[in-house]
């Protein structure tokens, strides 16, 4: 014969954001440490090797800092003119950066002073990184040029012409050291070959291009610009994969976690996107308090540094894990009592059976199977139930009325009992999802206890409060079948079709509205 | 199908195994029960129904073991005779014609040659208590008018009489009092519960009665759920009773075991109570029965009960209160809201079960296949109480989708609804909740159907309601990168000028959807949700609503509250024709046009079937039933019939249930009554004088595998004697060594194997040529003497062999014995 049946626990959809393996992954991270910075954070780029330190590009600087410093632990302030793009070599151990003067520097990084220099743009350099051979240095800069150097003698190798505009973002391939791509204001994204004297690839953003990003295998090319951010596959020729528009306002920086399954993306709507790398839709989001311009995340994502418009430089720590295993751990039964018959194999002739699997039943199950229907009432008028997860004390009240006992149920309380019922109903009394069950509920609470009402100051004034409640709860009733009357006006003077109306109506009402509690 | 009889209504499976108490066979290898006009033996070990004694004309209504001879079976029955049964190969013996209409029958061991029966003799609410002799007489049917009475003014129903004390007295209850007759001194004595005397609604009236076995001692069961335990009763002054309570509802029945060491009881609960040594603080329970207890009954061996219970079900229940078999029949007490529906994949029957549950029921085999869940809730039996109902349900899509509807309504504005989607779990076999939505109207559902559409790629429902609306709810693709899932969603919602929407029905190719709306029939274009026209006949409101099929899905028919059925013309968008017919019922068959109509008049119930394109019925069969026949459904047949008259045409492809008030399912039929009643399992009971141990399967399919060749060879009249395994030294060696001086099992397993594989090299050495010497021919006497039994089952197998045979047989005999004695000795050596 069938067991003891659970009560159904009515499930409601959880408002506000899903509960999913991504956000719990990116909702562990500690509160931000703030860093204010000279000017606007125009980049951030860590260190790829350890201890992975970071270079952050703000005004007329570059600061370094460590992994957990506040404050930074080398500075390099010899520019005219606003610094753009500090990037780290592949080995860490230089730093190269363009100016507003059309200058870019190299430096060491433990040195102070530049090693190189290399002279040759007219305007602002805005972009620079290291080739993957790591001896070149790619630049673009706003005099529509695209330069290619080489840094032992410090001499321009390369000229590119083919941009129509500035050229504000680049990245070099990190597995061919004759590729890199640029983006620029003139809608366009190209890919250089520096054996060749000429683009290979050129891709239509749509939008002036404010960011662009190889995957570490090189075959997808990221861009943003505008509110768009788009996916090419470089090796279908530069097609377009797919195309995001998620942000509210231009995207001006993309990144990669370390294990290239998400994308993120910031913007000037101070949101930072995650994005799934294998389909392409918004995993999780964070909020910053101003405009973004530069993200970036370190080694195994351990840390999110994102740099703001107003100078701020936010860094958040991942929460470190190994605290759990800190707690004592509990003396366990030793591994020979642990594996005691496990390691038995089955004998050809042996008829294995099972010891019967125990269903597990909540408390309050365990009470109205043994048909203890106050005692189960009481239990998930526990404050920790009744305020955590009113639906279960909700649907217990529901399981004792379809029994036909929640007369019994509610009879024969004390003041301080009776004060819990009224609480948990003044609580819940008004949402519509209880209310129908509820109503039920306090009109037998008014059914017992009247005759004894005005015996307890408590419980009188809590009678009190139910009744404003109701009374509030009629008005907001008739007010929204007013606006219901209103609107259903004014559709009926839009619809031309006068047979049908299509129009679902708001289902919420009309729960309350004939239910009057007299107390 | 040469001659076509008349079409006949028949009643097909379904009846009630809850009448009467079951009753079990002295070894509890079988349990009785009376069902209808029929009594099904079932084994207790299988459930399978393995006999269906027919005979009585009317229901039966007692049945009883023949106290001498526990192989046959009394039963009684309203058409006034008592027939003897052998339940073993389902003969009927003898019968014994009485008369009068029969409501019990009771047997005693000490009463010779006559048993009890309860009739009513002239009034219709006075019923007696008679003792009728059975004279002895070779002929089958034999005239029992000697009746002796015994006791007056008792209740009708078995359950208020018991016989005590190996046939002592009997105890008789009815309402307030207690009657007890005692044979010997032919006194009666009655007694009366002191608190009722003045009351007039007093809830302690006696509900049934049973005797200790052994003891002088009554117990009683009470309306207020109390049980009584009546001692001294044989003297009027100086009687006790002590009262043992646990029911809350009133007792049902009671039953001592055979001992009479404890007391089982009953009731509304679906609690089998156990009361050890009658007291009240010894008690176990059995919970969780299902439904409310009926009947108790106890084997003569001491080691089964069985309950039967008011879904149409019994259970038998092993001494230490374990259930280990369940014999459910077709669910019955309950308003069927579903209506009658057929799944697709089983083929089943499908309509309300047990509280809650949806059951399928297999139309050949009078089974219930299985039970589906909908509410999922803990079920409380109890007087009053609101149940949540399950109203509505339909397939979609091939039986891959199951829609189901469940209301609860406490008060007038108290409405809980729920609709539920069910998946069938191809793993599982079994339908798995895919969506639930609470509320998913403001009032009543009045109809659901799915879009059966061949082509349809999106699997589509449309509900309407009394709520003015119809909505449609389509599958959506609710994945996210985390998980694969599908669930509903609703549509479109559509409602014409806040008319309940009564009907919905989707056309054949699922492009066009009919909603009525109380008079109003509106078309919807089902890929714009566009009202394309409607329809209005001013006929009163809308009862059912269907399209036409193959040929004649241009038409849609419509029968209206005021007995007006329409046809409508969708290309024309007119009506085609109407006629007056008050229908109560219209099915279209899937596998054809026709569409079957019943229509309700004040004589009775008549069919009609039609096709939508002509208005002239291709068949009316009239007044099939007295009674308002409810719903009805037409099942594919698995084999088409070709009926060669016309007027049968349309059972070729389908056949038509219908389901009455009454609850009783019915069917049409051409075969004659004898056809159709031949029993439907034809088996033999298995001799059970083998056990059937592990051991047995080695050896007894060994032996009837070489019976079976036996009579094979014997057909090629070239037999061979084949050993018995009984014979085979090792074998027996093996069997009469004591265990001690054997060598271990495990070196002797593949030779006692290798004897047992013998008979196939048998047939080998059949080929060989007889080298035999003169001398060994004496020991082919002896072993002919050791064969002699296997020659028996010969015998008994195939009458016919001549005794020349048995020469040639002892020949080949002799020739394995010689080789068994060689395995023999080698046997010894490796010792």
């Amino acid at each position: 014969m069938a067991g003891y049946k659970p009560v159904v626990i009515q499930a409601y959809p959880v408002l506000g954001e899903k509960i999913t393996q991504d956000t719990v992954y990116w909702n562990n991270y500690k509160t931000p440490v703030q860093i204010k910075e000279f000017g606007a954070v125009s980049k951030v780029d860590f260190s790829p090797q350890p201890p992975y330190n970071y270079a952050v590009t703000a005004s007329s600087r570059i600061h370094i800092y460590g992994r957990y410093s506040q404050e930074p632990i080398k500075t390099f302030s010899r520019f005219k003119d606003t610094a753009y793009c500090a990037t780290f070599r592949q080995d860490g151990r230089l730093l190269v950066a363009g100016s507003e003067d059309g200058g870019i520097q190299l430096f060491d990084i433990s040195g102070r002073a530049p090693l190189r220099q290399f002279e040759g743009h007219t305007k602002a350099v805005h972009t620079v990184d290291f080739t993957a051979d790591k001896y070149h240095v790619v630049s673009g800069a706003d005099d529509y040029t695209v330069k290619l150097w080489d840094i032992p003698n410090s001499k321009e190798i390369l000229t590119f012409k083919e941009h129509s505009d500035y050229v504000r973002c680049g990245c070099a391939s990190k597995l061919n050291p004759d590729l890199f791509v640029t983006g620029s204001y003139d809608h366009t994204v190209k890919m250089f070959d520096a054996r060749t004297n000429q683009s290979v690839i050129s891709v239509e953003h749509g939008q002036p291009v404010e960011s662009v990003l190889l995957f570490p295998s090189g075959g997808l090319l990221v861009s943003a610009g505008g509110r768009y951010v788009k996916v090419w596959d470089m090796l279908k020729g530069g097609q377009l994969l797919v195309s995001l528009k998620n942000h509210h306002k231009t995207v001006t920086c993309l990144c990669l976690s370390s294990s290239g399954q998400r994308l993120l993306s910031g913007s000037l709507d101070r949101k930072v996107k995650v994005y799934s790398t294998t389909s392409y839709k918004v995993v999780h989001s964070f909020d910053y308090a101003a405009s973004i311009l530069s993200l970036a995340l370190a080694h195994e994502d351990e840390t999110i540094v994102v740099g703001m418009t107003n100078g701020i430089l936010s860094v958040k720590h991942r929460k470190s894990e190994a605290k759990k295993d800190s707690l004592p751990r509990r003396r366990r039964p030793a591994y020979r009592t642990f594996i005691k018959g496990k390691n038995y194999m089955k004998q050809q002739d042996d008829i294995l059976i099972n010891r019967p699997s125990k269903k597990h039943l909540e408390l309050y199950d365990r009470d109205l199977k043994n048909f203890r229907i106050s005692k189960a009432l009481d239990r998930v008028l526990e404050p920790d139930c009744a305020i955590k997860t009113p639906e279960i004390t909700v649907s217990i009240i529901k399981e004792l009325n379809r029994r036909g006992v929640l007369a019994n149920a509610l009879a024969g309380r004390d003041e301080k009992e009776i004060s819990r019922v009224l609480n948990f109903l003044i609580r819940n009394l008004s949402q519509p999802r209880f209310a129908p069950v509820l109503i039920n509920a306090a009109e037998i609470i008014i059914d017992i206890y009247l005759p004894v009402i005005g015996q307890s100051p408590v419980v009188d004034k809590k009678f009190l409060l139910l009744q404003g409640l109701v009374e509030k709860e009629i008005d907001y009733q008739r007010e929204l079948l007013e606006t219901l009357g209103m609107m259903d006006m004014l559709f009926a003077t839009m619809t031309r079709k006068e047979s049908t109306s299509l129009l679902q109506h708001n289902t919420s009402d009309g729960f309350l509205e004939n239910k009057k509690i007299e107390s | 199908m040469v001659e076509v009889e008349s079409l006949r209504v028949v009643r097909c499976g379904g009846s009630e195994l809850n009448f009467r108490r079951a009753v079990f066979s002295a070894d509890s290898k079988y349990v009785f029960c009376v069902s209808g006009d029929f009594i099904k033996v079932y084994s207790t070990a299988t459930e399978e129904c393995v006999h269906i004694l027919q005979g009585h004309r009317n229901l039966v209504t007692g049945i009883q073991l023949n106290p001498k001879n526990h192989l046959q079976l009394y039963s009684c029955s309203f058409d006034g005779m008592i027939k003897l049964w052998d339940y073993i190969d389902g003969i009927l013996i003898k019968t014994f014609i009485v008369g009068c209409k029969l409501h019990a029958l009771f047997t005693l061991a000490c009463a010779e040659d006559s048993v009890f029966v309860i009739i009513n003799k002239e009034k219709p609410d006075v019923f007696q208590l008679v003792s009728v002799k059975l004279p002895k007489s070779s002929s089958q049917e034999i005239e029992a008018k000697e009746l002796s009475f015994v006791l007056d003014y008792i209740n009708q129903s078995p359950k208020c009489i018991a016989f005590g004390n190996e046939g002592e007295y009997v105890a008789a209850v009815r309402d307030f009092y207690l009657s007890v007759y005692f044979f010997k001194k032919k006194t009666t004595s009655r007694f009366t519960l002191s608190s009722s005397r003045n009351k007039k609604h007093a809830k302690n009236n006696f509900t049934c009665v049973a005797c200790h076995p052994k003891e002088n001692c009554i117990a009683t069961g009470h309306g207020d759920g109390k049980i009584r335990l009546w001692r001294n009763f044989d003297d009027e002054k100086k009687y006790t009773y002590t009262c043992l309570h646990w029911h809350h509802d009133l007792v049902m029945d009671l039953a001592f075991s055979v001992t009479g060491s404890s007391l089982l009881s009953g009731g509304r609960e679906s609690v089998l109570v156990e009361w050890r040594e009658a007291a009240e603080k010894n008690k176990e329970f059995l919970p969780r029965l299902g439904a409310t207890i009926e009947h108790i009954s106890v084997s003569p061996a001491g080691d089964l009960f069985c309950t039967s219970h008011s879904d149409n079900k019994m259970i038998i229940i092993h001494r230490n209160l374990e259930a280990s078999a369940v014999i459910q029949g077709l669910v019955k007490d309950r308003n069927i809201f579903t209506g009658l529906m057929i799944d697709p994949r089983t083929k089943a029957l499908v309509l309300n079960g047990k509280p809650g549950h949806l059951q399928f029921y297999s139309l050949q085999s009078d089974k219930q296949l299985y039970n589906l869940d909908i509410t999922q809730q803990e079920y409380i039996n109890d007087y009053g109480l609101i149940q949540i109902e399950l109203t509505k349900a339909a397939f979609g899509c091939y039986g891959n989708w199951l829609a189901t509807v469940e209301q609860r309504q406490e008060k007038e504005t108290e409405l809980e609804l729920q609709m539920k989607l069910w998946t069938y779990n191809k793993k599982t076999q079994g339908f798995v909740l895919n969506t639930k939505v609470n509320m998913p109207h403001e009032d009543h559902i009045t109809a659901l159907c799915f879009c059966n559409a061949e082509k349809s790629e999106n699997p589509t429902l449309v509900t309407t309601s009394k709520d003015g609306h119809f909505k449609v709810w389509i599958l959506t693709d609710d994945s996210d990168i985390y998980k694969k899932a599908v669930g509903w969603t609703c549509d479109f919602v559509g409602s014409y000028h806040k008319y309940q929407a009564t009907n919905c029905c989707f056309s054949e190719d699922g492009s066009l959807l009919a909603v009525s709306f109380e008079e109003i029939v509106t078309i919807w274009d089902s890929e714009t949700w566009e009202l394309k026209c409607t329809f209005c006949q001013r006929a009163g409101k809308i009862r059912h609503l269907c399209f036409g099929r193959l040929t004649c899905s241009k038409y849609l028919l419509g029968a209206t509250e005021n007995g007006i059925l329409c046809c409508w013309n969708l290309l024309s968008c007119a009506l085609e024709w109407s006629a007056k017919l008050n229908v109560r019922v219209m099915e279209p068959d899937p596998n054809s046009e026709n569409i079957a109509a019943i229509s309700q008049s004040s004589m009775g119930s008549d069919l009609f079937v039609f096709r939508p394109s002509e208005p002239r019925p291709l068949y009316i069969q009239k007044n099939i039933s007295r009674e308002e026949v409810q719903w009805g459904v037409f099942v594919p047949r698995d084999v088409p019939e070709s009926f060669t008259s016309e007027a049968y045409q349309w059972l070729n492809r389908s056949q038509f249930y219908f389901l009455t008030k009454s609850q009783s399912l019915l069917t049409f039929s051409t075969q004659s009554p004898e056809e159709k009643l031949t029993p439907t399992s034809k088996q033999l009971l298995a001799e059970e004088t083998l056990p059937t141990t592990p051991f047995y399967f080695i050896l007894g399919k060994h032996r009837q595998q070489q019976q079976d060749d036996k009579l094979n060879e014997a057909l090629k009249n070239e037999l061979v004697q084949l050993p018995l395994t009984e014979n085979i030294p090792a074998i027996s060696e093996l069997l009469h060594t004591p265990a001690h001086v054997l060598p271990s099992a495990s070196f002797l397993c593949s030779m006692f194997v290798n004897s047992l594989l013998l008979s196939k090299e048998t047939k080998s050495a059949e080929e060989i040529p007889d080298d035999v010497s003169m001398e060994e021919e004496k020991e082919s006497v002896d072993s002919d003497e050791e064969n002699n039994f296997t020659e028996k089952v010969q015998d008994t197998n195939n009458t016919d062999l001549g005794k020349d045979i048995i020469h040639q047989l002892s020949k080949s005999e002799e020739k394995e014995l010689r080789k068994f004695r060689k395995v023999d000795y080698s046997w010894i050596t490796a010792l």
